[in-house]
């Protein structure tokens, strides 16, 4: 067993993209369900709706990647109006059943044959961030430190991709001090109270589902142009509840759980992963048991299963307060 | 006896003999490659007079003919290879057409020497796709029935837990696959008949439903947690439990050892195959029997006291916590007939159940979330869309449909068909 590799892995995974891009979608899914209460579970659909904006329109319009990112906040909004409209009047568990349902429409709609001049069917997109790695101010190399070496154009993307998060994370944190956040959490612990002010609970409701919706676009964004490519199937619902997972691990209502909860969840992972692998190579999990493919359902097995005992045992993860973390809200 | 034997054999001389005549009379005028036809009117009459010019592929032309009085031409080719031959439409008779425009000029090969190439150029309304319209249509809508029975099986256990639960059972589908795991697993690899298989299956199905109920969600209930604390929870389950599908199963999909491939049964218009159609009687039957049982019956009448008000159903002496197992057992065992169905129509997948769901979702939303009836009319509509809507959309698209009709009716009616108002609050 190699422990200085899978210390070393786990190490990275904890700020490499992954890490961010679900931070960023996690931050998201604390606005819809940890300030507002809002079940939103195709938190995945808004990272589809950023990722396949810029794809497309480097690929398909030749427009500049950088134009890409105000037409995907524009397509974020506009999902959020589609899921909102209909949903936000009903009780929560419509809404998780719709957005659900909505991303699972996007990822079918974009994969059609019938689409593939546009969205490229099942295989997707490839090569349309060169804009991103065009303005890259750092030349040739490594940089960083210890375990946390990168050369230079995943630095340049981690660098902005957190950047990004700290500049979400602060927008949140004033957010919620405002007059707007104090409603919004009242609207979570009573939405009828709220009302009762004169307060427009609805209005509310799709200003915080936009929000959320727009930094899943910027996670969408981040995938994509991190990876170059964009495929209809990475963006599947296990996708929403890995986000999940990651931001009740970390605590919701809670500015950094999502972002401490992400880079725990994908070191945890990443730990796993290695351990798992190194464990059958070195013979000390016979094949009989798991080989080397099976390494990477176990991931699923331990998502799922952290999935179902944080609720139960500790509903308020690492950072939450448990009085505020009242799960049933709704 | 006698006379009648060598009748037999008179009859089988003559027969080869005959044989004889027509491969003598082939050789005979051995004639060179040519093609040719009859031309008939839409009434099948032969017209007259009409011309056909034949061109090679590069437009040169080989030569015409006129139609005999009895329709009949033939132009001579130089050899085998691919021509085309063109019908001269201002020689038709004033009331007659080609029927498809399309197939004129119309390409054809030609390879076997002594007989003329056949070609017909054909007349009259385009009736062929008229039919082919509404036979396409009733044979989606006996696929759309099968499908939607099969979804209204499966949703009726998710509906019904909700309804006394609260529960939004996220892992529902897997108790769909789990039926069709175990009865694969029973028929394939311990070599049971299919039937005894899925017997098992549902029984073992059931139970499982039982045990979940009371091992996980009853102590969930007791210690207070939340709804959606409880839904999060089943997320957890259904992606734990699919991926260890996944993990024993492997990825790709497995047939029953019987009645995997069948020829269909010609039933006038359509064909169906028997085991679609033993489907779709099997689930009227299961379904006609689980509504007199929940009309009938005491725990019927009892499953949906608890569904419409649990407080006042305890109050009037029912034992709710008992209903809810006997909900969770019925409703597990029904998923589990449902997954085993499924899989006899489109083999058993680890990730069946979870692809399902949706559209169960989508069934029980469009019935009304909670009711015992509209699990079983939500999943028959959106049976019967899924499958009607694949002749206007590519099928990849099929379920997008379904998806999309969900959020339709949750503007229009959230409380769904069957639904009472103040369920949706």
């Amino acid at each position: 067993m190699d422990w200085e590799s899978i210390i070393r892995n786990a190490l990275r995974a904890g700020v490499n993209l992954d890490a961010a891009a679900y931070a960023l979608a996690a931050i998201g899914l604390n606005m819809h369900f940890g300030y507002t209460g809002l079940l939103n579970f195709g938190q995945v659909g808004f990272m589809a709706v950023g990722a396949y904006s810029v794809a497309i329109t480097v690929n398909e319009l030749g427009l500049s990647m950088w134009l890409g990112l105000p037409i995907g906040i524009l397509g974020a909004i506009v999902f959020a109006l589609l899921l909102g409209l209909p949903t936000l009047r009903l009780r929560a568990d419509y809404l998780a059943i719709v957005t659900i349902a909505s991303a699972e429409i996007f990822r079918l709609v974009v994969r059609a044959a019938s689409l593939r001049e546009v969205t490229g069917g099942s295989s997707g997109m490839t090569q349309f961030a060169r804009d991103f790695y065009a303005v890259n101010p750092f030349s040739r190399g490594t940089y960083g430190f210890w375990h946390f070496q990168f050369d230079e154009r995943r630095f340049w993307l981690l660098l902005v991709v957190w950047s990004l998060i700290a500049v979400v994370a602060t927008v949140v944190f004033l957010l919620m001090r405002s007059p707007w956040g104090r409603v919004i959490k009242a609207i979570r612990e009573d939405e009828d109270a709220a009302r009762s002010l004169g307060k427009n609970v609805y209005w509310y409701k799709m200003q915080s589902l936009i929000f959320g919706g727009i930094c899943g676009a910027f996670a969408g964004f981040a995938f994509a142009i991190g990876t170059q490519s964009v495929q209809p199937d990475t963006y599947s619902s296990p996708v929403t509840f890995f986000a999940l997972t990651a931001l009740i691990l970390g605590g919701m209502a809670r500015v950094v759980g999502p972002i401490i909860g992400s880079v725990m969840f994908w070191m945890l992972l990443a730990f796993s992963d290695s351990f798992l692998r190194q464990a059958v190579n070195a013979g000390h999990i016979s094949t009989s048991i798991m080989d080397s493919n099976q390494v990477g359902q176990v991931r699923f097995m331990l998502v799922g299963l952290a999935l179902m005992l944080l609720p139960i045992f500790r509903p308020q993860g690492v950072l939450g307060d448990r009085r505020e973390i009242d799960l049933d809200a709704r | 006896m006698l006379r009648r034997l060598l009748l037999f054999v008179f009859a089988l001389l003559c027969a080869f003999g005959a044989l004889g005549d027509v491969a003598a009379a082939q050789e005979e005028d051995s004639e060179p490659w040519s093609v040719g036809g009859t031309q008939l009117d839409p009434d099948r009459e032969p017209i007259e007079g009409v011309v056909i010019t034949v061109y090679t592929v590069d437009g040169e032309e080989l030569g015409s003919d006129v139609t005999a009085a009895d329709g009949t031409w033939n132009v001579e080719l130089p050899g085998p290879g691919n021509y085309v031959a063109e019908l001269d439409t201002s020689t038709l008779p004033d009331d007659v057409a080609l029927r498809n425009e399309d197939n004129n000029p119309l390409s054809f090969t030609v390879r076997t020497l002594g007989r003329p190439k056949i070609i017909a150029f054909a007349t009259g309304e385009d009736t062929r796709a008229t039919v082919a319209v509404w036979r396409k249509l009733l044979q989606l809508a006996v696929d759309g029935v099968k499908f939607g029975l099969i979804i209204a099986m499966a949703s009726m256990g998710l509906s019904l837990i909700f309804g006394t639960t609260g529960l939004t059972n996220f892992a529902h589908g897997e108790l769909v696959t789990w039926g069709a795991l175990v009865a694969w697993y029973v028929n394939v690899r311990i070599g049971w008949h299919l039937v005894p298989a899925a017997i098992v299956a549902v029984i073992i199905g059931g139970i499982t439903g039982g045990l979940l109920d009371r091992l996980l969600w009853r102590p969930l209930r007791s210690r207070g947690t939340g709804l959606i604390a409880m839904l999060v929870v089943s997320i957890g389950l259904s992606l734990l439990v699919r991926y260890i599908f996944l993990f024993q199963f492997g990825g790709r999909t497995r047939g029953f050892k019987e009645y995997a491939v069948q020829r269909a049964w010609d039933l006038g218009p359509i064909g169906v195959a028997p085991k679609d159609l033993f489907s779709i009687v099997l689930s009227v039957v299961v379904l006609v029997l689980v509504a007199l049982g929940l009309q009938r019956t005491r725990a019927g009448k009892a499953m949906r006291a608890v569904a419409d008000n649990p407080d006042l159903a305890s109050s009037s002496g029912i034992d709710v916590q008992r209903v809810i197992l006997l909900v969770w057992m019925f409703g597990a065992g029904l998923a589990a007939l449902g997954g085993i169905l499924l899989a006899m129509s489109e083999q058993a997948s680890f990730q069946m159940g979870f692809q399902l769901l949706l559209l169960m979702f989508a069934a029980v939303v469009l019935g009304g979330l909670g009711t015992a009836y509209g699990a079983l009319v939500g999943g028959l509509v959106v049976g019967m869309m899924i499958q009607l809507s694949t002749y206007w959309i590519p099928s990849e698209m099929k379920n997008v449909g379904a998806l999309f009709v969900l959020i339709v009716i949750l503007v229009i009616r959230p409380q769904g068909i069957l639904g009472s108002k103040e369920r949706i609050g």
